[in-house]
């Protein structure tokens, strides 16, 4: 994820604008893999060291547009004009699958 | 429909080569949450 970006989402999520419970950080990335990586970066703290997120770990909620609990959440018509092209071409139950884990580690070390 | 994402504040990274922000943004707004960042990356 771009340092520009990082330094962005640093700032909203430390703001006290917003509460962390409301927040939620959601990815369009086609590669599966580059986007755990974005994923991390918003909850555990960017990998590579590099941007304004290095060291901070987040912990915000962080989904992919593909997963299925974000289409089920979508009006159906919208949903596949701006992103059913990409959900028939991806496995959304895996990537559902990867997002969840991640979730599930970040309740894990707030607990 | 599920309708958890009423109400909440949405942070929004799209890729050029995959789901683009503007596109994860309608589709959010559609669904009743707030988009207050948007941005779509760009991995060359």
């Amino acid at each position: 994820m771009d340092p520009e970006s990082q330094g962005h989402i640093k700032k909203i999520a430390e703001s006290n604008g917003f509460s962390k419970d409301e927040i939620i950080v959601v990815l369009g990335a086609s590669d599966i893999e580059g986007a755990e990586i974005s994923a991390e970066t918003v909850t555990f703290g960017d990998p590579s060291f590099t941007g304004p997120l290095a060291g901070v770990p987040l912990g915000l909620p962080v989904y992919h547009i593909l997963e299925p609990e974000i289409r089920r959440a979508v009006p159906e018509a919208i949903y596949e004009e701006n992103v059913g092209i990409w959900a028939m071409a991806a496995d959304t139950e895996e990537i559902g699958k990867r997002f969840r884990a991640i979730r599930e580690r970040v309740k894990t070390q707030k607990a | 429909m599920d309708d958890w994402l009423k109400g909440k504040s949405a942070i929004i990274i799209g890729e050029r080569d995959g789901v683009q922000g503007p596109a994860i943004a309608k589709c959010l707004e559609a669904a009743g949450a707030k988009v207050i960042y948007a941005v779509t990356e760009c991995f060359v």
